[in-house]
């Protein structure tokens, strides 16, 4: 950085931080005069390398937070500094990748041509692309599937191919938006591992949101807890489980406790501000239901 | 069904994968083509066996034998006639097509358009196109293909619009997010996903301009015009009372329709062949 103009921002955002999150509220115009209040007074700071799980029940706005990092959507107050400038400059210059339920891959490109999409929207050149969609695929472990199209792989391997591009131009940062929350249970594990194995490798920062709390735990280093109506941050739970995880780290005890940590932060949650948006169930009862859905073991 | 009974084991037990495949189709289609066969044959045995004087349905022998015989001389040169009607409707069909996709950019792109540009389109569907024909043969000229042309373009213009306007804007949501966080100009989101979904509406609309473009065509050579085209042919050889003819020229006028069909439906495969509707079950 050039120190005869050193950036504003840069002072409040401390080393080895990629994301500083301070005082953001967002309030949504829904139906004329009614506003909702999405999201109030989030501070958070994402150290460089984390694995940050946010977890809430439905509409405690923990999607539209992960859209304010990637500068989706703007916050209507408060400030999102990453690496160290604002979010929009982050994202112009391409920070962030983004992964999302759905994989939203493009049916008219083979796997490869899908993956290469970043690529050549940056400017990379034809043998670099190709480079970077086979070492990114490979990673995913899909490369000998370059030439399908994507209706002709598994909704799993759709969304490896929706990673691989996500990571072929190097972001810093990746924002996970449930995406896993489509799989059954079988293939969502393997994602698990799958999504560690890259974290581990590429040593990126991971920002990703879920409704699992058992996923919550077992892949991040900091799971923030939230609540909704406004959505706000409740709880930040470190997950000191050791590393590499693997399937028996689902059955230690530390994991169980820490599953009930989480658990009980939701349920304290949802409690304190009584009413939990009904996005398709209701209150506590949709907190429940992911528990038990999530299930242990 | 007794006979589809005693094949079936024969289809199960017998032959290899192509060669099953190909009874397949053949037990599928079999069907179809009894009773097309079937309605044809108790046309001809009825026009023949029953005293049908004074109701001009002639027998599809005679058609057929109408269609030879005029085929390239005569009165009424069919071939030729079928040939210049083709002609007007894909004429017509282009015009048609260009003008709806222009607008359908505009419409799509900015607001105003939308609201300046849909109400005039709308209006102009809203015609009868019987309606227009009179006038198109005035301003275009009366024995120039342009005039047939202009009435299929205004035919055409409006589910081109329509389709091709769906096309543009029904993205998926979390695409044009994926687009954002690239950082992606409007023009390349225009270029990388707005345009590849709408081909698949783009073809859609086509389809449909397809048999519009040679009702237009025809309806408007109902009105005067040069008089080598199917529409003048069936006008003039009615009002003769050769209705042999009449019928040989509304055949070729269906032939000619679904050619140009079946061939925007060979363009779509070869363009799309990853819209769900054209993917082939084996990878």
């Amino acid at each position: 950085m050039d120190p005869r103009s050193p950036e504003p921002l840069a002072s409040t955002s401390k080393a080895g931080e990629v994301v500083h999150i301070a005082g953001v509220d967002k309030t949504f115009v829904t139906g004329g005069a009614t506003l909702t209040t999405a999201l109030q007074g989030i501070d958070l700071d994402i150290r460089r390398g984390e694995f940050i799980s946010l977890i809430g029940p439905s509409g405690c706005g923990k999607s539209t937070l992960l859209r304010v990092i990637g500068d989706l959507v703007a916050p209507t107050r408060g400030s999102v500094t990453v690496n160290g400038k604002p979010a929009s400059r982050a994202r112009r210059d391409r920070d962030y990748g983004m992964v999302f339920q759905a994989p939203v891959l493009f049916d008219w490109r083979s796997v490869e041509d899908n993956v290469k999409l970043p690529l050549e929207l940056m400017g990379y050149d034809g043998a670099r692309r190709t480079a970077r969609a086979n070492e990114m695929l490979d990673l995913v472990e899909l490369g000998e599937f370059l030439r399908h199209h994507p209706y002709q792989l598994s909704g799993g391997m759709q969304q490896r191919v929706a990673i691989a591009r996500a990571l072929a131009f190097e972001p810093s940062i990746l924002l996970m938006d449930e995406p896993f929350g489509a799989l059954d249970e079988m293939t969502r594990e393997r994602m698990n591992q799958e999504v560690l194995r890259i974290w581990e490798r590429t040593g990126i920062t991971i920002v990703f949101v879920t409704h699992s709390i058992p996923e919550a735990v077992f892949l991040s280093s900091r799971v923030v807890v939230m609540s909704a109506r406004p959505g706000r941050i409740t709880d930040l739970i470190e997950i000191d489980l050791p590393r590499p995880r693997d399937v028996e780290t689902r059955e230690q005890r530390r994991y169980f406790e820490l599953v009930t940590a989480v658990r009980e932060a939701l349920r304290r949650g949802g409690a304190d501000t009584g009413v939990v948006e009904p996005d398709s169930e209701v209150g506590l009862a949709s907190i429940d239901r992911t528990i038990a859905e999530g299930g242990i073991g | 069904m007794t006979s589809a009974a005693a094949a079936s084991p024969g289809r199960v037990t017998g032959a290899s994968q192509s060669g099953g495949r190909w009874m397949q189709r053949f037990w599928y289609y079999l069907p179809a083509v009894i009773v097309f066969a079937g309605t044809i044959g108790a046309w001809e045995l009825i026009v023949r066996n029953i005293d049908l004087r004074g109701f001009p349905l002639p027998a599809p022998s005679d058609i057929v034998g109408a269609l030879g015989e005029n085929w390239a001389a005569g009165r009424w040169p069919l071939s030729k006639a079928a040939g210049a009607t083709l002609f007007e409707a894909v004429g017509g069909l282009a015009i048609g097509t260009s003008l709806g996709v222009i607008v359908a950019f505009l419409t799509a792109r900015f607001a105003t358009a939308r609201e300046l540009l849909l109400p005039l389109a709308i209006g102009a569907s809203a015609v009868p196109i019987i309606a227009f024909a009179p006038l198109m043969n005035n301003w275009f000229g009366v024995l120039s293909p342009l005039s047939k042309m202009m009435i299929v373009a205004v035919l055409v213009f409006f589910p081109v619009v329509v389709n091709v306007t769906r096309g543009l804007t029904q993205v998926e949501p979390a695409a044009l997010e994926l687009m954002r966080s690239y950082a992606a100009s409007e023009w390349t989101i225009l270029r990388v996903l707005r345009l590849p979904n709408a081909l698949p509406y783009f073809f859609t609309a086509l389809k449909i301009g397809t048999t519009l473009s040679l009702i237009g065509a025809i309806v408007g050579e109902y009105f005067g015009g040069s008089n080598d085209v199917l529409g003048r042919v069936i006008v003039q050889s009615a009002s003769a009372l050769r209705f042999d003819v009449t019928w040989a020229a509304i055949i070729l006028a269906a032939i000619t329709g679904i050619a140009l069909y079946l061939a925007i439906v060979a363009t779509e495969r070869a363009v799309i062949p990853w819209h769900a509707s054209l993917r082939s079950q084996e990878p």
